[in-house]
């Protein structure tokens, strides 16, 4: 596993992080969205810091970090792309929407770009399923989505 | 798209500003609050909530008095409640609806929870996607705080109740109520073994009341108009109203509100507004991947918990999904075990490994492989992983495919026999043809194909080898002449 | 009581109890592969998660788990009726589809509870077949992990964590790659993993098994120019029967004796006369810091700790580094035997260390990382060379087609084959200390001791407490075993509020009877009490019951060692421990 050194600073911020929660095991999820906003994903070495404020082993944080899916140990790229396969969104096609993301950019789902622009991932109904098929750049929403307009979309982002 | 509906759980969505509180208060807010701890006891409160009929509306549709009524039997120093908004069903988005247009309405009810079962603390457990209904959820706590419909001494009246927010995290199985209260411990969420209940043995051991964002609306409109008129709603064992999250192949997609009885037709033709394009009806998802697909022939049947599952579906959250002939039903069943398969937490044996081979049953036969001896393996293998789960998630997981399998057989028997998908959905039964009589040899086909399929002279007629092919269908669209079909 | 019916039975028994333990009071037997349980110990796996137990109820739409649903009043329970066995088939059939079928290869091919169950069940094809989950295979130099045969019956994880309080293992991943590992997948060796061995003993499958080191022995005693010494830990005699069908609890310490000399080690002695050895560096140094502290010197480290469970070393070298200047610094009595073997014995019969293999049987798995150890070895040549269990060693017997159950009873060879009583008994919980106390009492009042039987501090609790009369001055000693159990006395050490002069632990629950190495106990804990039993027996029988008495060490102390603690003690017998709570990732 390639070793990141975290900066002192950022180890401070985070055990503020665990302390805002009282340093409580029962507030680890909690922590762990703090610190995945903190750092845009949870490294070995944050889980690392975080099991030792809490005091808990490192191998149930590693647990905990892999049971949830909004949890990810690798970096997204600097504009994630999410697709809703939620039901709605399915048998309006989203499915085909996906296939044109991958072959236009050129990874499968869960990987970011080589040059770190884009990562792209799948998510289960974002609640907007009257815009379906919905795709979610960063925080903004695409809604009735088609495969012909998934190059504009991202040729918004790519200049 | 009023007509027919009855707005109770969203009464206020829509309606009023949720950033602000006095609006709530001018529709009768924190009225119902007010009167049970004025003027009724917890128990009385009970017996009416028992009277009104109201069950879960999260999935299940256990008895909401009932279970309020267990946990206040249980002694215990510390008691909480418990709003599961961890709405994780593809194609449902009530709660949220209700959480970001109507938060106050939610926060009552725990209030009047907390009162009637001896809790002083509330949290709600909602999706970390859910942005905009967190915000609005904090500013609603705030603002009751400040208004002292929560906090120490609401109303004078010496009762005291906060609630918390606790953050899901992208985990389907935590809308089970133990999953929920092992994640809200910071564990991973899986869930155990019921019984213990956890009326009795919930949030850090203490008895725990755990109702849905939807129950919870119904609260305060069944105090301020009683129980006798909110039973006067609905059938003989489901009482008041249902959310649907309308959606699929229908004109008019969204959140409708029906009184349950409600049949299907009304609320796909008369509230849908019938199919897109006039498509003809084939089928309707409800329940999310907990329930099943029906067909024409329950068109007619009025919506309630009993009749749904007798109809080998499930109310569920709420989630209905409209089909029609493009949709292939087999694969809709491979959707929605795609779907457990990934949520499917992993604790049991046969939801971790039984729903993986059901998926891989599923795909065999969208692939043009499967027998009829897999059709008896989908059947033995279902009933198997519905008797024999630990939880809900497994115990009703393959509904999809059991509904499918019972109501339209003839599909999956096409798959199997004919290596036939009559929706054109599954790939690898698909054959791009090109009419010969009708192809002039344009070559456009065959400059678009992106695998160099399509062959042939110019001006004379083309040939897809189907080895090539991947079935993309570029050329079909690009064709002018209509002359590639599907076999 | 509760009256309810199981497959037509009218049963009556306490109410709270489970239909799997009801039905096991008349007879029926429903089988189980999750659930586990080492009764009066506290130790309960009840996931609920394989569904083999399941059975109906009637009138229940599902099936329920046995393991996990309570009795209640006027229910009829079928165990076995075509529904349940299909059930409990398909499940079955389910756990194997995502299962390597490599046990004719597999370690515990012979002993592995998912072969018995499908057997037992009478499973003879899987008709639901696909895509296995395959994982990264680990070895560290103790356990070996291939968790691609693990079935998420989650003991392993209860052991580690809920007992041992380790934590070095945790379910993982979700769904169908859900599976028991160290954070980040790492090796176990990277990880705060003891060695204890504990998730090895309970594992039901061969996800999780020791490194067999039996190969490199074999290549040893092949090679004519080493010369092989073999050293039996107390707890193996024990348990070794139990791998020959004798019954458990039968003491085979004679035959044991014979059967290494039969597999060619050229000199068969005892761990026991090391564990005396331990005794005197050990009982010598509390007795040191004790007259020191009464004397009122305030640097005293008191309690002090034994040392002996490698196990434990870990725990704290990991857990409470800072409090590792309280344990006692001798070497456990398998590294003392080590440079006793290779720079007296060896040294008297001319031998070069190099030349001279020591091999030691253990019940143990922590022992093997022990003897690898860098301060236990002498440029680069290890003290002790390899470790065995008590199951390698059974295996090893029956390769080599020695029929062990008609072997004679021998002698262990001398000078280093001698022991009392008192050395026998560190194979269990409390047996040390026992040991330490019987040495301790004549050499601090210089009083015969009456009795040295010391029954307050035997038996199975989890943490026991005594205070033994030094002629007036009453010594108040504590014990734990499990490192759960240990956790809480540290705990208390570092709070202030220990009032112990002495405490003694094992890592494993019951001591090293019910080792991570020993004969798989799958669950009964009477086996452990009747190894326990051999133990005290043993002792019992022995003419010298005190460390300090056995004629060898007053000669090898005479002729080598000049006295406790003294310096050459201090060089070959002493150890000192070292911080291991350091980050795996993050530099401090």
């Amino acid at each position: 596993m390639a070793k990141i050194k975290l900066s002192e600073r950022k180890i401070q911020e985070l055990k503020e992080v665990c302390k805002s929660f009282n340093n409580e095991k029962g507030e680890l999820i909690n922590v762990l969205h703090k610190a995945q906003g903190l750092f845009g994903y949870l490294p070995a070495e944050v889980q690392e810091v975080i099991a030792k404020e809490l005091n808990v082993s490192v191998a149930h944080v590693y647990g905990v970090v892999t049971f949830y899916s909004f949890f990810t140990m690798v970096p997204k790229g600097e504009h994630p792309i999410s697709i809703c396969l939620g039901t709605a969104c399915y048998v309006r096609g989203a499915e085909k929407v996906l296939e044109e993301f991958k072959r236009i950019l050129n990874v499968q789902v869960g990987e970011t770009t080589s040059d770190g622009k884009f990562s792209l991932s799948c998510l289960r109904c974002v609640g907007a399923c009257g815009l379906a098929p919905v795709v979610m750049v960063g925080e903004k929403v695409y809604g009735r989505v088609s495969p012909d307009g998934v190059k504009d979309i991202v040729a918004e982002y790519r200049s | 798209m009023a007509k027919k509906q009855l707005r109770i759980a969203l009464r206020n969505c829509g309606v009023i500003d949720p950033e602000r509180i006095e609006e709530y208060i001018e529709r009768d807010g924190y009225q119902a609050l007010g009167k049970v701890l004025t003027e009724l006891s917890p128990e009385a409160t009970i017996e009416i909530i028992k009277k009104s009929g109201l069950r879960g509306r999260g999935g299940g549709g256990f008895s909401t008095g009932l279970k309020w009524e267990i946990t206040r039997k249980v002694q215990a120093d510390q008691k909480y409640v418990v709003c599961n908004a961890d709405e994780g069903d593809p194609g449902a988005f009530m709660d949220r609806s209700v959480l970001e247009g109507d938060p106050h309405s939610v926060l009552e009810a725990m209030a009047i929870n907390g009162y009637c079962t001896g809790a002083s603390k509330g949290l709600v457990y909602i999706r970390a996607e859910y942005p905009l209904a967190i915000e609005r959820l904090k500013i609603a706590m705030k603002q009751a705080r400040e208004w002292g419909f929560l906090g120490e001494d609401i109303l004078g009246t010496g009762f005291s109740f906060d609630v918390e927010i606790r953050y899901g995290a992208g985990a389907f199985v935590c809308g089970e109520e133990t999953a929920l209260i092992h994640s809200m411990e910071g564990l991973r969420g899986e869930p155990t073994v019921k019984p213990p209940f956890p009326s009795e043995s919930g949030y850090l051991g203490k008895p725990t009341n755990v109702n849905n964002v939807e129950t919870y609306a119904n609260i305060p409109v069944i105090i301020n108009k009683g129980w006798e008129w909110f039973a006067g709603i609905g059938t003989e064992k489901s009482k008041g109203t249902k959310v649907f999250a309308l959606a699929g192949k229908i004109n008019n997609v969204g959140l409708i509100e029906v009184p349950m009885g409600t049949t299907l037709r009304e609320v796909i033709y008369d509230i849908g507004g019938g199919l897109q394009d006039g498509a003809a009806f084939k089928a309707v998802q409800t329940g999310g991947p907990s329930g099943g697909c029906l067909m024409e022939k329950h068109l007619d049947v009025p919506i309630d918990y009993d009749n749904l599952i007798a109809a080998g579906s499930m109310m569920g959250s709420g989630g209905m999904i409209v089909m029609d002939d493009s949709n292939c039903m087999v694969s809709i069943a491979k959707f929605y075990l795609d779907f457990t398969v990934e949520e499917s937490c992993g604790k049991c044996s046969p939801c971790r490994i039984g729903n993986k081979r059901l998926n891989e049953l599923l795909d065999k036969i969208t692939k043009g492989n499967g027998t009829m001896e897999d059709l008896d393996k989908l059947r033995n293998l279902s009933t198997v992983i519905k008797e024999t789960s630990l939880c809900g998630l497994g115990q009703s997981s393959p509904n999809p495919v059991l509904s499918t399998l019972e109501n339209f057989y003839d599909e999956y028997y096409e798959h199997v026999t004919a290596k036939k998908c009559r929706s054109n959905v599954c790939k690898s039964l698909m054959m791009y043809i090109i009419d010969a009589e009708k192809c002039i040899g344009c070559t456009l086909c065959a400059r678009n194909c992106p695998v160099n399929a399509i062959t042939g002279e110019r001006k004379q007629a083309h040939y897809i080898d189907p080895e090539k092919c991947i079935k993309c269908g570029a050329c079909m669209e690009k064709c002018k002449f209509s002359a590639i079909f599907i076999n | 009581m509760i009256k309810l019916t199981i497959d037509g039975k009218q049963v009556e028994v306490e109410k709270d109890i489970t239909i799997l333990k009801a039905a096991k009071t008349v007879g029926i037997d429903i089988p189980t592969l999750c659930y586990f349980e080492l009764r009066d110990m506290n130790i309960e796996n009840r996931p609920g998660g394989c569904r083999i137990c399941v059975v109906e109820i009637k009138g229940r739409r599902n099936l329920a788990p046995a393991c996990s649903t309570k009795v209640e009043n006027g229910i009829e329970v079928n165990t076995h009726n075509i529904r349940v066995l299909n059930a409990r088939r398909t499940v079955l059939e389910l756990i194997l589809s995502d299962h390597p079928a490599e046990c004719l290869t597999c370690a515990k091919n012979g002993n592995c509870e998912l072969q018995s169950m499908a057997q037992q069940l009478g499973v003879r094809e899987l008709p639901y077949q696909g895509e296995q989950s395959t994982y990264r295979k680990d070895t560290s130099p103790a356990i070996i992990r291939d968790i691609d045969k693990c079935i998420m019956c989650r003991r392993c994880e209860m052991m580690c964590n809920e007992v041992q309080t380790v934590g070095a293992l945790s379910a993982i991943n979700r769904g169908f790659m859900a599976v028991v590992a160290p954070a980040f997948e790492m090796n176990l060796e990277k990880s705060s993993c003891t060695y204890c061995g504990q998730c090895v003993s309970v594992c039901p499958t061969g996800a999780l098994t020791e490194v067999d080191h039996s190969r490199n022995v074999i290549n040893a005693l092949a090679d004519p120019a080493k010369t092989v010494v073999v050293q039996t830990a107390p707890a193996v005699r024990a348990a070794l029967g139990e791998e020959f069908g004798l019954e458990p609890g039968t003491l085979v310490t004679g035959k044991m004796v014979a059967a290494l000399r039969r597999l060619g080690f050229d000199y068969v002695f005892d761990t026991d006369f090391a564990a005396d050895l331990t005794i005197m560096e050990e009982g010598s140094e509390l007795l040191d810091r004790l007259s020191r502290y009464l004397k009122g010197d305030k640097s005293v480290k008191l309690p002090i700790l034994t040392s002996c469970c490698p196990g434990w070393v870990n725990f704290f070298e990991h857990n409470f580094p800072e409090m590792r200047d309280i344990p006692s610094t001798a070497k456990s009595p398998q590294q003392m035997f080590g440079p006793i073997a290779k720079e007296y014995f060896g040294k008297k019969l001319g031998i070069d260390r190099k030349n001279m293999i020591v091999v030691s049987i253990m019940p143990c798995l922590a022992k093997k990382y022990e003897c690898q150890r860098d301060e236990f070895k002498v440029n680069g040549d290890p003290d002790v060379n390899f470790s065995l269990s008590t199951r390698e060693l059974a295996h090893l017997i029956k390769a080599s087609n020695i029929d062990f159950n008609s072997l004679p009873e021998e002698e262990f060879d001398n000078p280093l084959g001698e022991s009392t009583g008192a050395s026998v008994i560190f194979g269990t919980t409390g047996g040390v200390i026992e040991a330490a106390c019987r040495t301790a009492y004549e050499l601090y009042t210089g009083k015969k001791l009456e009795k040295v039987d010391f029954m307050e501090l035997r038996g199975f609790e989890n943490i026991r407490h005594a205070t033994i009369d030094f002629d007036g001055l009453p010594i108040n000693i504590g014990i734990a075993h499990g490192l759960g159990n240990a956790r809480k006395l540290l705990e208390d050490i570092k709070d202030g509020k220990s009032e112990f002069h002495a405490i003694e632990i094992m890592a494993c629950p019951g001591g090293c009877i019910g080792g991570g190495g020993q004969p798989y106990h799958f669950g009964d804990s009477e086996i452990l009490k009747k190894r326990a039993a051999a133990v005290y027996q043993e002792d019992a029988g022995k003419t010298i019951r005190k460390s300090h008495e056995n004629p060898f060490i007053i000669q090898l102390y005479k002729e080598f060692l000049g006295k406790p603690l003294g310096e050459k003690s201090h060089h070959l017998l002493h150890t000192k421990y070292f911080d291991k709570s350091a980050s795996v990732f993050v530099e401090e």
